[in-house]
This record gives C-alpha cells, sequence and structure tokens, in this order.
C-alpha cells in the first residue's frame, strides 16, 4: 500500500508552514537568563539552547516538526455557538474571543491535523496556550470528538498534546460539559481499538487533566511540566502549607504513577513513532526528518478525496 | 429554630417579633395578641413568597449551601429500604465525603451513590464538607461497576462544593480519579439518574452526575467553577461574586434552558430546609418517575454518549 492511499485532504499551504523567523532577533530565557537568537531558539523547538527549558510552542511549528516535511491537512471542526450564556464580566466574551483571535491568527484554543509521523498515518490534536490560556470550550471538545471521528475514519492513532489553564468559564456549564463530551471521543478510540497517546505540556490544569489528559493509553510529559487539577496555589490556602519542591511538576508524576514517561520535546516525535508503529502492529519506525508527501501526488489525492465526498 | 441567611433578616424580624408576642400572650393570659402575631405571619409569608420567588443567582447559591438543607444521608434513609452502605475503593482508603451502596428503591435493588456533606461540626470534618478524594471517586467506580454486572440502576445525589485541593488528594491522582469515574459514568449499560440536591461543584460533581436523566432541585445550582473563584480570576475581586453568579448561568431554571439539567424538581416555598419531609417526598417521586422513563432493559450505553455529544447546541432565549 502506497503511504499516500491514506493521505486524506492535504493543504498544500500548510506544507509551507514553517515561519520565517528573523534573524536578528533574540529573546531571553525565563529560567537561566540566557539570551537566545529567535531562529536558534525556534530550530531547537523552544527550548532553552543553554538550560534545557521548554517554553511554549504554537500547535502550527509544533506540527511543523511532528508531521512527515511539516505536511498535514488541517481537520474541520464544526464551529459552535459563539457565546451562549452572553457572557460579560470585565468585558464581554466576543470581545475577548476576538482579541485572542486576532493575537494568535488562529480560530480556537485547538489545531487538529492529520497526516504522517515517520511514515506512519495519524491525526494529532494540539491545545494552544496561547489562546485564552487553551481553555476548553464548546470548541475544544468539538475539536477533540472530530479529532476522534477522523481517527477511527483513518483507523489510526490519535496523538494529543494538552495545554490548558481549564475550563472556559465564560461558557460556564458548557465548558464543564465538555468534560463528558470528550470522554465519549476518548470511548470511541477505545471501542475501535486504535492508541491514544496523551502528551501532557506546561501547564495542563482543571477539567482538562481531570478529563481526556487522564485517559491516555500511553501519557508522556515534557520536562517539568505542570500537570494538576487543583493548583498549587489553592492548595497552599487550603492546607496553608508550602508544597514540596517540584510538586505536580512532570518528573513528580511519573514518581507517583500517573505518567508513563517524562520526554524532551527534542526527542517526542521519534518516541511517538516508535510507540504508535508497535501498537499498531506496523515494521519498525522510519525516523529522521523526512520529506514532505510529493504535492502533485497529494493533489491528486485531493481531488480523488472531493470526488468520492460528493459522490457519498 | 430557623437559621436565618443574611437576605433573610427582615423575615427573621418579623417571624421573632410574632413569636415573641406568643411568648408573652403565654406568659400573661389576659393579653389577645392573636389577630396581631396573626397579621405578623401572613406579612411573613408573603415576604418569604416574595424573596423566593424572586431568588438571584448569588442568593441560590446560599440557598444550596444551607447548612438545614436535606442531606444525602436523608435522602438515603427516607427514600430507600435496606440501605447497605459498601465501603472503600480497594486500594487506599475509605472516603467519607462519598457514601454509597446496595439499597432498594420502591422495592427494587439499586445502587445509591452520593456526596455528604454533614450536619454539624464533626460530621463536616469527617465527612470532608462533602469534598470527595480520590478515593471517593475510586470507590464509586468499583459500586458503579458492581451495579452494571448485576444490572442495577445507580442513582447519584450530588452535593458537593468541589473536589477536595489538598496535597494527597493530587499526589494520588485526583484528575485521573474523576476521569475515570466520569468514564464508568458514561460506559454504564444501566440506567444511571442523578440529582443535583444541593451544589453541583465542578469536576467532582461531573463524575457522579453524566447521567442519562440530571434532575436539579429547584434552588441548587451547577457550576464549573463556584461565583467566588470566578470572580477572583475574572473579576480580580472575589466580592464580585453575585456578578459571576449571574453569568455563569448556574441556576437549575437556566440549565434546564441550556439542556443540561432535563428536570427541575420544586422545593418547598422557602428552601427544602424549611420542608425536609416535602423535598426528600418530590425527589422521590421525581427518582421513581426517572426511573420508569428508562426501565426498557436495553442497553443505555449509545443513548447516554449522544446525549452528551449533542450537548451544547440549545443557546438561552433571549
Ligand atoms: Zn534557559
Amino acid at each position: 500500500m502506497n503511504w499516500i492511499s491514506n493521505y486524506v485532504r492535504p493543504r498544500i499551504n500548510s506544507i509551507f508552514s514553517r515561519r520565517e523567523v528573523p534573524e536578528n532577533l533574540w529573546s531571553k530565557c525565563d529560567e537561566c537568563g540566557t539570551m537566545l537568537f529567535h531562529r536558534e531558539l525556534a530550530e531547537n523547538l523552544n527550548v532553552c539552547t543553554s538550560c534545557g527549558h521548554h517554553m511554549q510552542i504554537s500547535p502550527r511549528d509544533r506540527f511543523a516538526n511532528l508531521f512527515d516535511g511539516g505536511a498535514f491537512a488541517e481537520v474541520d471542526v464544526p464551529v459552535p455557538n459563539a457565546d451562549p450564556l452572553n457572557f460579560r464580566d470585565q468585558k464581554k466574551y466576543p470581545d475577548r474571543l476576538k482579541a485572542a483571535q486576532k493575537q494568535t491568527d488562529e480560530k480556537e484554543a485547538m489545531l487538529v491535523g492529520t497526516g504522517d509521523m515517520g511514515r506512519t498515518p495519524i491525526v494529532a490534536a494540539c491545545q494552544d496556550f496561547s489562546f485564552m490560556a487553551g481553555s476548553m470550550g464548546m470548541y475544544v471538545g468539538n475539536a477533540i470528538i472530530a479529532a476522534a471521528e477522523k481517527a477511527v475514519e483513518r483507523q489510526c492513532p490519535l496523538i494529543l498534546f494538552t495545554a490548558a489553564g481549564g475550563a472556559r468559564m465564560q461558557e460556564g456549564i458548557l465548558s464543564l460539559m465538555q468534560m463528558p463530551r470528550t470522554t465519549v471521543a476518548i470511548e470511541m478510540l477505545k471501542e475501535a481499538n486504535l492508541p491514544y497517546i496523551v502528551v501532557l505540556t506546561h501547564p495542563t490544569t482543571g477539567g482538562v487533566t481531570a478529563s481526556y489528559a487522564m485517559l491516555g493509553d500511553v501519557h508522556i510529559a515534557e520536562p517539568n511540566a505542570l500537570i494538576c487539577f487543583a493548583g498549587p496555589r489553592v492548595i497552599e490556602q487550603t492546607i496553608r502549607e508550602k508544597l514540596p519542591e517540584g510538586f505536580q511538576r512532570a518528573e513528580y508524576l511519573l514518581d507517583h504513577g500517573m505518567l508513563d514517561r517524562v520526554t524532551e520535546r527534542g526527542k517526542m516525535r521519534d518516541e511517538l513513532i516508535t510507540i504508535t508503529r508497535m501498537l499498531m502492529g506496523l515494521d519498525p519506525a522510519i525516523t529522521g526528518d523526512l520529506p514532505a508527501p510529493d504535492i502533485t501526488e497529494a493533489e491528486d489525492m485531493l481531488e480523488a478525496v472531493k470526488g468520492e465526498d460528493s459522490t457519498s | 429554630m430557623t437559621n436565618y441567611l443574611d437576605f433573610e433578616k427582615p423575615l427573621a424580624e418579623i417571624e421573632g417579633k410574632a413569636a415573641e408576642l406568643r411568648a408573652m400572650a403565654r406568659a400573661n393570659e389576659e393579653m389577645d395578641i392573636e389577630d396581631e402575631a396573626q397579621a405578623l405571619d401572613k406579612k411573613a409569608a408573603d415576604l418569604l413568597q416574595q424573596m423566593y420567588t424572586t431568588l438571584t443567582p448569588w442568593r441560590k447559591c446560599l440557598v444550596a449551601r444551607h447548612a438545614d438543607r436535606p442531606h444525602c444521608k436523608d435522602y438515603i434513609s427516607t427514600l430507600f429500604t435496606e440501605y447497605t452502605p459498601l465501603a472503600g475503593d480497594r486500594n487506599f482508603a475509605d472516603d467519607h465525603a462519598v457514601m454509597g451502596g446496595l439499597a432498594r428503591f420502591d422495592g427494587k435493588p439499586v445502587m445509591v451513590i452520593g456526596h455528604e456533606k454533614g450536619n454539624d461540626t464533626k460530621s463536616r470534618i469527617e465527612r470532608n464538607f462533602g469534598m470527595a478524594r480520590p478515593e471517593g471517586y475510586r470507590k464509586a467506580i468499583r459500586l458503579m461497576d458492581m451495579a452494571d454486572r448485576f444490572g442495577l440502576p445507580v442513582i447519584t445525589l450530588v452535593d458537593t462544593p468541589g473536589a477536595f485541593p489538598g496535597k494527597g488528594a493530587e499526589e494520588r491522582g485526583q484528575s485521573e480519579a474523576i476521569a475515570r469515574s466520569t468514564q464508568k459514568c458514561l460506559q454504564l449499560r444501566v440506567p444511571l439518574v442523578s440529582v443535583i440536591i444541593g451544589e453541583g461543584g465542578s469536576g467532582g460533581a461531573v463524575a457522579f452526575a453524566t447521567a442519562d436523566r440530571v434532575a436539579m432541585l429547584a434552588h441548587s445550582v451547577y457550576s464549573v467553577i463556584s461565583p467566588e473563584g470566578c470572580a477572583s480570576i475574572l473579576w480580580k475581586d472575589a466580592e464580585k461574586m453575585r456578578e459571576a453568579a449571574e453569568a455563569l448561568r448556574l441556576t437549575a431554571q437556566e440549565l434546564h434552558q441550556l439542556g443540561v439539567c432535563d428536570r427541575i424538581i420544586d422545593e418547598p416555598m422557602g428552601g427544602a430546609h424549611r420542608n425536609k419531609d416535602e423535598t426528600i417526598a418530590n425527589v422521590g417521586a421525581a427518582i421513581g418517575e426517572m426511573l420508569a422513563e428508562l426501565d426498557t432493559g436495553k442497553d443505555r450505553t449509545a443513548a447516554r454518549r449522544k446525549k452528551y455529544l449533542d450537548l451544547g447546541q440549545k443557546g438561552l432565549a433571549a
């Protein structure tokens, strides 16, 4: 079977999604204070080259590294009723949404893509902490359901990168209802016997941790990621004592049995390829920086898929 | 003796006056105060009605948290027979914030599980104010599993401020326990009926209330975060809880419009705590009707999943 035969709806622009990074700009590592060139930092997947501190990385940059040649097809997510509660705190919710969209250039707090990773077909979903703290509302719920449905359709694994401050308070109870809704999505994968791998990144908290982030077949976290239900400040206020060093960090959770592995971002892709291929009963991994799928072939596939869609 | 809420002060004064008059009359038989006392009674009843038919969302939170409100234990002892508590998560401990076990409802065996807040200082501490630790969810998972294997419907009574924000709870995998409990709710083939009897606090509530039918007492609340917590995050001021309670749409009436609550159960005038027997009877009737709707012998899993997948399409009426 040609690997591309499963390649659905490639959008050619995503092949060129690696953003151009200005060469002469630098930023400071907030952990060790080292000055790092943006370009150097981007090439190292936003991990400090001096101390190994893992900084935020956008879903698109993550996907550019994850998928072969950075090529993936974005999976459509049904757009929910915006502002179902007419929520207003100091600002109106729609205004907060618009500001986040403008700032991130993304629709919402989760990106879903499908493509190949080490020649292994996968669906990946990635939560965007820079979009309203990655908070889970109807859209994020819909994104996870769409991702699970796509994985079932393609009979491939789902890899989900979590990052969230918790539930989207501006959607009130409907944000809370994403806990059962996303759990239904995970049940679909379980029933189809498809691997569901969770990669927990900094920070993963609240209702997100207490639903899809803790229901994976395999849990891998990035080093030092904060992973919790109740945040450390809330706990300190409740029990009125200082918490131990490293409390609720990835390594601590690994020690307490909540994670399978803690893996550096630079090694994550190879590890995900190894694990998913074994779970899918495939031959050993083809790793390394694989080229993008052939564009003309991909375009042919796109046409073919379109044809199928219109007849179905 | 009535424990008045702050906003009930005017009512407390009127009822206090009436009680005083009657006490005086008992001491002095010559006094004829009955007309005056009855006028005060009438005034109090009118005021009570006026207050309780126009409760703001924040006041509903206070009523939902009222210390004299009937608790899980009261419902179980009144509505069920042969209640046989089952304890422990077979792993670490028995969580007293969660009670549950086998019982009969209308003579038929069921599994009943709920949060218990306690009703005095000692029992509140023992029950951890109804805030479950991971062991509580894991006990519930174990009981739900058992119910499913033996074909017993599951009834959950939800009344919790939320999961316990403690060190040990986090270390022992609070998040995972909640996630697995929600998952178990979704896996049950048997009917699962849930009643929010007081506070439905966040993930701790979802873990029990992902049900075929979710009913709420008329003055109970169900929310992603407490109004105080929401106010301190979004308004940067915990004192803005009234605004937050309003914005969150956490009342039974609003949640019914949103499709999250399937049924509202009436409370006596002045709230559940003013007439426990009537409240418990209303809840019993609602449970009976909900179970009857679901008692088809069919696997409920697919319908329950669909219910949750479809949730959220309804907005609030403008
Ligand atoms: Zn550094």
